[in-house]
């Protein structure tokens, strides 16, 4: 029997409500380096149940949940609020502007789409060369990005400067059991560790960490967990879903993710080999909540745990991830009730956790 | 002076590919019902609206096309709950990847163009721009509901939802060649204060992106003594800058070629400088790519002329079109028909200008 204590929160579960706070994260703009439209979004949801809210000197936005109990874990959860986009590098006649790259997206999605522009999220389109125009051969050869522009409008020299971010200029919407967005990649994970922070249990210290520049380097990750000080730590993403068919009918073994299955618990990436007991310990509590989960096929790819898991003297960590397909183009695309689940499997987790989990062996169930 | 932006958005905001023309159409009709005498739809779809003029009988009659079906894509089969493609009128396959779109299957289905990863695709196709038939549109849903909802050969139209820009500029997925039912409405709207003598049979027509079906029936339902086309041609911008491309905001473009009658060309042209109407003239040394091409040889022959808005990014869903141009089409085209006698085409013949 659990102590009574634990048990005051009730599971959250992903309403309407929850939708409009990830439609409003994920039509905010938060390239890497300029992560504020997301933070302030962050700050006005929690600032009401925040114990300690903390702004770094990257960005990050540390929010705290304090224990009520005497000896408790201290357990890092990070989400990062940045997303993949542009800036704006050069500024040419008529309301053309030279453009590269933040981020790994995604070169052969650039062509024919409309953009936001800066903090006010001017319009502007990537417009490519009239198909009448292009020889036989040249339609052979990806669309060099020395012929694409941001096109602000004849008259939009003012509607941008050098410097400014931009993103592809995709409304977010829900399509049945699906949702589209540009930065599901991570609000996703945003808007699941804010209702983690408001149902959070009271005999953890939970340490909120919505973190910046992870599509650069998970730069942000490394000194929010510098300063946190986690005993563990958990990163909450979006990890691709390549479940598509294969061009000839085989079958597609190498799907990393699947939409539909639940929850990713990552084994490994490029960047960390999750700690076995933080494995074992969600893979039980998915299995004792008849949540559905799934194991992300171990590769490449990487997370803030990356950055985490070797701060000071190391943390254990692991990486759960919602899937999501087409990430770091125009339109990610997820199932709702991944997220739900993953919302689920967090939240039983946080309750259950105790100290013992690091006592345990390193092993596999 | 009709207000453009909203009817124009309202185009833009509608499917319509080719055969598939009938929600934009209505949308068309309902603007220029109070601007002709009569409106009527033809046998292949287009529609047909008659200002009549007040010369007397047998009164001349002007054809004055644009056509109003739009590029886009269609299913062409179904794996595993996703769609494969092809397209309707020509479409750059590497502009596609992450374009949202609708589906038209038993209802409208919001979904996404998607580019499978290299792992999934034949070896030749790695770090390529991807073929057509191995992209994917992607709905959102299970496979057992696509199977309900979506069957081949439903079509598939740009869900880029138009905007405006600084500098009077509008953005959407088929102003190729809704951009010249707009002028085609600013005409109409302006002969409501002209008298003028010939009929004038405003027509937006079907199909002209795949087979010109609209431009081959219509004349010959019609039977104008000329017709004025009004299409779009290549705006000057990145990537595309060479003698193909006309000025953005720098007037209309009139034609020159094989397609054009010359005498017509002249008239037109001595007007817009007689107006200072800006121009540009654009050689079209074969075939003009507009209705003229079909409509210059229905029945007896038709003499043609054609006035193109200038446009950025053809055939994309973020074409882009300056209001202005769209205006001065317009309004030339007003002028020209409020001028002409009832013996005008008799006068004109093929020769050079002089």
């Amino acid at each position: 029997m659990k102590p009574k204590q634990q048990s005051v929160t009730r599971l959250p579960l992903i309403g309407a409500r929850q939708v409009a706070l990830l439609e409003k994260l994920s039509n905010a703009c938060a390239v890497s380096g300029d992560e504020g439209e997301v933070r302030r979004i962050v700050q006005d949801e929690l600032k009401s149940v925040a114990d300690e809210m903390k702004h770094d000197a990257l960005g990050n936005l540390l929010v705290i949940r304090k224990a009520r109990t005497e000896s408790f874990l201290k357990v890092m959860i990070a989400a990062h609020m940045d997303e993949v986009g542009f800036m704006i590098v050069d500024k040419e006649e008529g309301g053309l502007f030279r453009f590269e790259m933040v981020g790994g997206v995604s070169k052969s999605h650039l062509a024919g789409k409309a953009v936001w522009v800066g903090t006010k999220h001017h319009y502007g389109v990537i417009g490519a060369k009239a198909i009448h125009l292009i020889s036989p051969e040249e339609l052979k050869s990806p669309i060099s990005l020395e012929n694409l522009r941001i096109d602000m409008g004849p008259g939009g020299s003012d509607h941008a400067r050098v410097g400014d971010r931009a993103t592809f200029a995709t409304t977010f919407r829900r399509v049945g059991p699906s949702l589209i967005g540009k930065a599901l990649d991570n609000r996703l994970g945003v808007a699941t560790l804010i209702e983690l922070v408001k149902h959070a249990p009271m005999h953890i210290e939970l340490q909120a960490a919505f973190t910046v520049q992870e599509e650069i380097g998970a730069r942000g990750a490394s000194v929010a967990a510098y300063a946190l000080q986690p005993d563990l730590a958990i990163a909450l993403d979006s990890t691709p879903a390549y479940d598509l068919p294969d061009w000839d009918g085989q079958e597609n073994t190498r799907y990393n993710t699947r939409l539909g299955f639940g929850p990713a618990i990552y084994v490994a990436d490029a960047g960390t080999i999750s700690d076995p007991r933080l494995i074992s310990f969600l893979v039980a509590t998915a299995e004792q909540y008849r949540i559905p989960y799934q194991i992300r096929q171990p590769g490449g790819g990487g997370t803030d745990a990356g950055a985490i898991h070797r701060s000071r003297a190391g943390v254990p960590s692991v990486s759960v991830s919602i899937p999501g397909r087409y990430a770091h183009t125009p339109a990610g695309l997820c199932r709702i009730s991944d997220w739900r689940h993953t919302l689920a499997l967090l939240y039983h987790a946080l309750q259950d956790i105790t100290p013992s989990i690091l006592e345990t062996e390193r092993r596999m169930p | 002076m009709i207000e453009l932006t909203p009817f124009l958005k309202k185009l833009l905001g509608l499917p319509g590919l080719s055969a598939y023309e009938t929600p934009v159409r209505e949308a068309i009709a309902e603007t220029w019902q109070p601007l002709v005498d009569e409106l009527m739809v033809s046998r292949v779809g287009s529609l047909h609206g008659l200002k009549r003029g007040v010369a007397p009988e047998p009164r001349p009659r002007l054809l004055l096309a644009a056509h109003m079906d739009a590029v886009g894509l269609m299913v062409s089969g179904i794996v595993e709950g996703f769609l494969r493609i092809t397209e309707v009128g020509g479409v750059d396959n590497r502009i596609l990847p992450g374009q949202l779109v609708t589906v038209h299957g038993q209802r409208d289905l919001p979904g996404v163009v998607v580019q499978p990863p290299d792992f999934l695709l034949p070896l030749e196709q790695r770090g390529k721009p991807v073929r057509r038939e191995f992209l994917l549109v992607d709905v959102g849903l299970t496979p057992d509901e696509v199977g309900k909802l979506i069957r081949v050969g439903d079509p598939v139209s740009f869900a880029q939802q138009p905007f405006e820009l600084p500098g009077e500029a509008l953005v959407g997925h088929s102003l190729d060649n809704r951009a010249s039912v707009a002028a085609l409405t600013v005409c109409l709207d302006e002969l409501q204060h002209m008298v003028c003598g010939w009929d004038v049979w405003a027509v937006a027509t079907a199909q002209e992106e795949e087979t010109f079906l609209g431009a081959y029936t219509s004349p010959f339902d019609i039977r104008p003594n000329m017709a004025l086309v009004v299409d779009v041609t290549h705006a000057k911008g990145p990537g595309g800058n060479d003698y193909r491309t006309y000025g953005l905001g720098k007037g209309v473009v009139l034609g020159w070629g094989p397609n054009i009658h010359p005498g017509l060309h002249k008239a037109v042209k001595e007007l817009a400088e007689r107006l200072e109407v800006p121009f540009q003239i654009e050689p079209m040394p074969r075939h003009s790519g507009t209705d003229a091409y079909a409509i210059q040889i229905t029945a007896e022959g038709i003499p043609c002329m054609v006035l193109s808005i200038p446009l950025r990014y053809m055939h994309t869903p973020v074409e882009l079109v300056s209001l202005k141009d769209i205006y001065r089409t317009g309004h030339l085209l007003a002028e020209f028909i409020a001028r002409l006698k009832p013996d005008f085409i008799q006068k004109v013949t093929w020769e050079e200008p002089s």
